[in-house]
């Protein structure tokens, strides 16, 4: 039994740690710009996406076809040759391997350019605008996102593969001095843990340690007293929102090879990324990170057969539920502050 | 009750007029057969519901496709244990779905803003997923609840045999298909119209749109709000169910999928393209994207290379290519670049749009609509 | 007042003109049932007859939808004459001609299903009411296909099943209007049944993943069933939600539930996602009760093993057909799709294509498209070259009776579509049941319903 509760402890955090970089994109965005951005899920998806793209290019294959031989089928056989083995060696064959760590250097720079487009293009000129608006106008933004990609990759999803040593699962019972195949959790999900503790942490200590954090969290503070002491806050929360993408982006690169990418991943992701924001506190990002990982344990643990003998279909409304009662017995949320969004 | 303004008595009866005629002037569309034109009924009328919450109140629910699907399924579950009339389906669906609003509506307008918004999401989506799994028994889950030759019928049985084969809901023993369905629907997309349009011009309406331009002043004048936000909310819920229960007579079929969230997404899109807080606003929303859905996601590369055979070999290749991007299963995208186009540009939607051309035409005439423009600028208590 | 039902015959005078709400109430009256014998839905008068194919294009069947969608092509090209000819020439007896159905050419409408049962319904109904289809087929999905098939029992128009593999399409939800080709749940399970005895042993612990509708539902029920006659038992069977994407929370109390087989009862994306992450949870990998983990997958296609990619090796399951399969059909039809679109079909694929013949070699034999006479012609009928050996079309639920495949993943794939090798093909005759087991009525064929 503590075995099988430390597992579930396990795939809680895995899945909080997913949870947690979506709300911390979408409160930066919240608690900086004041926008709430049906979009981000859609930014997530771009992200996904970009590992799509960074992998099709290192697999582009020239083709020729060899009209003498018929492949089974019947149609002429083609004969394929990768092109960048061809190039690049053994390295070009590194490539391919880790295309999903390697794309990250692709999201970094689409994503910001895509968050800096969105922002400048659309939104804003909606900051003064009511929320109801902001809301309408992204998820509008997100659907014409989700549609452009499906036009371009199609609507089936496309399976990213892992690196080669990334595969199978750790035995994380011997490294706690248990008997061997006690507890032994996927090795690439253990990844996406450390990578969501390293990208929370980075922007964390970007906000906290770095002049141009100290603005932003004044300028999220009281904007208007920073626009006074003649600060152009509208360029930093023009990168604000950027980072906010790329962050999103970067979440959704490294999921890739636990659940192939498809162009609707974002809706399905996003009403999930909003429970989590309001139950952490809408603007708090201590509060999104500490939500996430709650969210995810406890989602995890009402999937348990034990549980669900109990309480039959809890796993499927554990979230909102909790979601339901705060927003009714703590509308701040459980970090939130005093004050914001409150009524 | 028929002492109406001139105006109202106009645009209610240019209504009525458009919505009976419209296996006629649709037929160019391509639109005029009975199924679509029941959805371009039904769907009317749950944009029309909506609006009373969201272009009245500024209250942005994303959760009405629950009342929706409540609706459909006590709808069919009228027509397996009582009786194929759609009369008591009817009324089973709107007072379940009412009540249903009734208990969602309570908890939920206990915030606004952006709360209540995410508050009716996750009660839409706990309704969906229990409907999806433990409530299968009620639901039948993913396939959809249906009749079957042994369902109960009391009502029916106390007065006829059963006869070969599924029965179809009728109204009074005429069956209703086709046709017949249409004008049910439309029967009540008029009648529903009728009450949206009372309702707006009622004090009861006033005080909603008091509510939307400044709660915190209504409520500083001593009016408790809540119980309009509740009624306003309640009635809403209702027009869904109706609607929902509509869908099941004209095809007696409920399935969890018209509860998911993205569904209430889609009369969210009705109410804002059409132009929220309009009457008409809504019901031109609804009809636009079912038929964006239904006919223009059918159109495939074979009618495109027709449609752009004037043009050159070539160029008809390349037209054809971006032109399937937008078409066909493309649909949706056209959908969001008209939606994003639309808030950005026209926050009235399709009313504002035909409010700007007719002030344009006449620049002397002040319009007798523009009372109504600042209603578009929707302000949500905060 | 049947003078209001709906009617082909307003439905044509409204598209002639616009003789509008008069034309709605007169019409009928002139062509009242009885005065012609063959008044029925959509009853093609000019030279072409329309197929309505529905297809789940986008969805967590999308993949199987777009293969569908080749398939139905190629079918409609052969049968007007066009093409190779395919299967056109081997089925066995015929009485196609390659001049379209009934000297009438054919042509086909879409709809895009989008893997929902309420979508699908919308889609058929507007193929039969505005289009004017004579015949709805496709679908990937038993939801999709137990309710279509509904709707066409009332409409009076044909329904020829895609892929659908729930006992219930043919069991408790069969209807007259409705054939299906593909083989069902329960025979997988007869099918598959002694051939894991024979791999895996009689002492096994099962644990299922069920997808939470009626396929999953009815092939858990006969996995279940196939198993513990084998001396299996069964520690768990969790439903989980179709669509639920990530599935770790139900992947790893298997770790330690003591099972040492883990059957997926899921198919199509979920499948590919259920099955990928298993892996990644080191099952194939362990050790339970000093016996290799196994993973079972009952019904699995070309397409999700390619989804799954190498995690698909050495895991058995079964088809409805592949195209690696030696006989004359098999090779005639894969020959014709891989020349047409440069990959070998799918079985869903295959099963679409030859629905569409039989049917139209059911409206040949009839000589007539009236569809009571339709049924009558496809009811009983035993038929051959189709790739699945000596097949009939049982009377009694409208199921084809034939050969089941036990297939595995391949372990040495020589190319990127062979995927799956056949074990062992299962005779008809083993998968034979006696209908009355998953109840259910079929329903009247007369009077044909006016759409």
């Amino acid at each position: 039994m503590f075995e099988a509760i430390f597992l579930q402890f396990l795939n809680g955090l895995d899945k909080g740690s997913a949870y947690a970089l979506i709300a911390l994109g979408l409160t930066l965005v919240f608690g900086t710009l004041g926008v709430v951005n049906f979009a981000h899920g859609a930014l997530f998806m771009l992200g996904a996406f970009c590992a799509v793209l960074f992998r099709q290019l290192m697999t582009m294959e020239t083709i020729t076809i060899d009209p003498t031989k018929l492949s089974p089928w019947g149609a002429p056989l083609e004969v394929r040759a990768p092109l960048v083995q061809a190039w690049f060696g053994d390295f070009g064959a590194v490539l391919v391997n880790y295309s999903v760590p390697f794309s990250i250097i692709l999201t970094i720079p689409v994503m910001l350019l895509v968050g800096i487009a969105f922002e400048r293009g659309i939104i804003k000129h909606f900051y003064k605008r009511p929320h109801a608006e902001q809301i309408l106008v992204t998820f509008g933004l997100a659907i014409v996102a989700q549609e452009i990609i499906k036009s371009i990759f199609g609507p089936n999803p496309i399976p990213q593969p892992m690196p080669e040593a990334a595969r199978g699962a750790a035995d994380i019972g011997i490294w706690l001095g248990m008997q061997a195949n006690v507890i032994t959790y996927p090795i690439w999900r253990l990844v996406y843990f450390l990578f969501a503790g390293v990208i929370i942490g980075g922007v964390f200590a970007f906000l906290q340690f770095t002049t141009f954090g100290m603005v932003v969290r004044a300028g999220m503070a009281d904007r208007e007293t920073v626009g006074l002491l003649g600060i152009n806050i509208d360029r930093r929360f023009t990168i604000m929102f950027g980072l906010a993408s790329v962050v999103a982006g970067l979440a959704g690169v490294m999921y890739t090879p636990l659940l192939p990418p498809n162009y609707h991943m974002g809706m399905d992701f996003l009403v999930l990324s909003f429970v989590v924001v309001v139950v952490g506190g809408m603007g708090s990002l201590p509060g999104a990170v500490a939500a996430g990982f709650l969210l995810g344990i406890l989602q995890s643990f009402a999937s348990m057969t034990q549980v669900k003998a109990i309480v039959p279909g809890i796993d499927q409304v554990i979230i909102y539920l909790v979601a339901v009662i705060i927003l009714l017995v703590r509308p701040r949320g459980l970090m939130g502050r005093r004050g914001v969004m409150e009524a | 009750m028929l002492a109406m303004p001139r105006k109202d008595l106009i645009l209610f009866l240019g209504f009525a007029a458009a919505v009976l005629a419209m296996p006629i002037w649709l037929q160019p569309f391509g639109a005029a057969y009975p199924d679509l034109l029941n959805r371009f009924a039904i769907f009317a009328i749950f944009a029309v519901g909506f609006n009373i919450l969201f272009g009245l109140t500024g209250y942005l629910s994303f959760g009405h496709a629950a009342f929706f699907g409540v609706g459909s399924y006590a709808a069919v579950w009228s027509f397996k244990l009582l009786s194929m009339d759609a009369v008591p389906a009817l009324l089973f669906a709107v007072i379940i779905s009412g009540l249903f609003a009734l208990a969602i509506g309570f908890l939920s307008l206990r915030r606004s803003g952006i709360y209540f918004s995410i508050l009716t999401l996750a009660f839409a989506q706990m309704s969906y997923n229990l409907a999806y799994s433990v409530f299968t028994p009620i639901t039948n889950g993913e396939t959809g609840l249906q009749l079957s030759l042994n369902d109960k019928r009391y009502l029916d049985r106390m007065f006829f045999e059963a006869g070969a084969g599924l029965p179809s809901p009728t109204l009074f023993g005429v069956t209703l298909s086709g046709y017949v369905a249409f004008y049910f629907c439309a029967f009540f997309l008029i009648a529903t119209f009728f009450i949206a349009q009372r309702v707006t011009g009622s004090p009861f309406g006033m005080m909603l749109k008091g509510i939307k331009s400044n709660q915190t002043r209504m409520n500083y004048t001593g009016v408790n709000t809540r119980p309009y936000t509740l009624a306003a909310f309640v009635i809403s819920g209702m027009y869904a169910g109706l609607a929902g229960a509509l869908l099941a007579i004209t095809d007696p079929l409920a399935g969890a999928e018209r509860m998911q969230w993205t569904a209430s997404g889609e009369v969210v899109l009705m109410t804002i393209l059409g132009g929220a807080g309009t009457l008409v606003g809504p019901v031109i929303g609804a009809w636009l994207i079912k038929y964006f859905e239904n006919i223009f996601s059918a159109i495939n590369d074979g009618i495109l290379s027709q449609f752009w055979g004037f043009l050159p070999e070539g160029a008809q290749h390349t037209a054809v290519l971006i032109s399937s991007k937008f078409v066909g299963e493309g649909w949706f995208l056209t959908l969001g670049l008209v939606f994003v186009l639309i808030v950005v540009f026209l926050p009235g939607g399709v009313m504002e749009g035909v409010r700007r051309i007719a002030s344009m035409i006449r620049p002397n005439k002040p319009t007798p609509a523009s009372a109504d423009s600042s209603a578009t600028k929707p302000h949500p208590a905060e | 007042m049947t003078l209001l039902k709906r009617g082909l015959s307003r439905r044509r005078v409204l598209q002639t003109g616009m003789a509008g709400i008069i034309g709605t109430g007169v019409a009928p009256l002139m062509f009242t049932k009885g005065a012609w014998a063959q008044e029925f839905c959509n009853n093609p008068t000019g030279d072409t007859v329309t197929l309505g194919l529905n297809l789940p294009l986008t969805g967590a069947y999308a993949e199987e939808g777009a293969d569908e969608q080749k398939a139905y092509e190629l079918a409609i090209k052969h049968l007007n004459g066009e093409g190779d000819g395919g299967l056109l020439n081997l089925l066995q007896p015929s009485a196609l001609k390659g001049n379209g159905i009934l000297g009438k050419k054919v042509a086909f409408v879409t709809s895009d299903s989008q893997t929902k049962a309420d979508v699908a319904r919308a889609g058929a109904t507007r193929m039969v009411e505005r289009d004017g289809a004579i015949m709805i087929t496709g679908g990937s999905s038993s939801g999709e296909a137990v309710a279509v098939q509904g709707l066409c029992q009332e409409m009076g128009v044909i329904f020829m099943a895609g892929l659908t593999h729930s006992n219930d399409t043919t069991g408790k939800d069969k209807k007259r209007y409705g054939f299906r080709h593909f083989f069902n749940a329960y025979q997988s399970g007869v099918a598959l049944g002694p051939v894991l005895g024979q791999e895996y042993g009689k002492d096994r612990k099962a644990y299922h993943l069920t997808a939470d509708y009626t396929w999953g539902w009815t092939q858990e029920e006969s996995m279940k069933n196939a198993t513990e006659a084998l001396g299996w038992e069964t520690v768990a069977a969790v439903r989980t939600p179709l669509g639920a994407g990530d599935f770790s929370q139900f992947l790893t109390p298997v770790l330690n539930s003591g099972a040492d087989v883990l059957i997926l009862n899921h198919y199509g994306n979920d499948m590919v996602n259920s099955l990928t992450q298993a892996v990644q949870f080191g099952m194939r990998d362990r050790e339970v009760n000093g016996k290799q983990f196994q993973i079972v997958v009952p019904l699995f296609s070309e397409l999700m093993a390619k989804g799954a990619g190498p995690n698909i090796k050495g895991i058995f399951g079964t088809s409805n057909w592949h195209w690696n399969l030696q006989d004359a059909g098999t090779q005639a039809f894969t020959k014709s799709f891989g020349a047409a679109y440069g990959a070998p079909p799918s079985q869903a694929a295959h099963t679409c294509y030859v629905q569409t013949l039989l049917y139209a070699d059911a409206c040949e034999r009839a000589g007539t498209f009236y569809p009571p006479e339709v049924i009558k012609a496809l009811e009983g009928h035993e038929f051959d070259g189709m790739g699945n050996g000596p097949t009939l079309y049982r009377a009694a639920d409208h199921q084809c009776m034939k050969n089941v495949l036990v297939v595995r993943g391949t372990e040495n794939p020589t190319s990127e579509y062979d995927v799956l090798e056949v074990v062992q093909e299962v005779s008809r005759d083993a998968v034979d049941y006696d209908p009355a087991i998953f109840g259910g009525d079929l329903g009247p064929a007369e009077p044909a319903p006016i759409c």
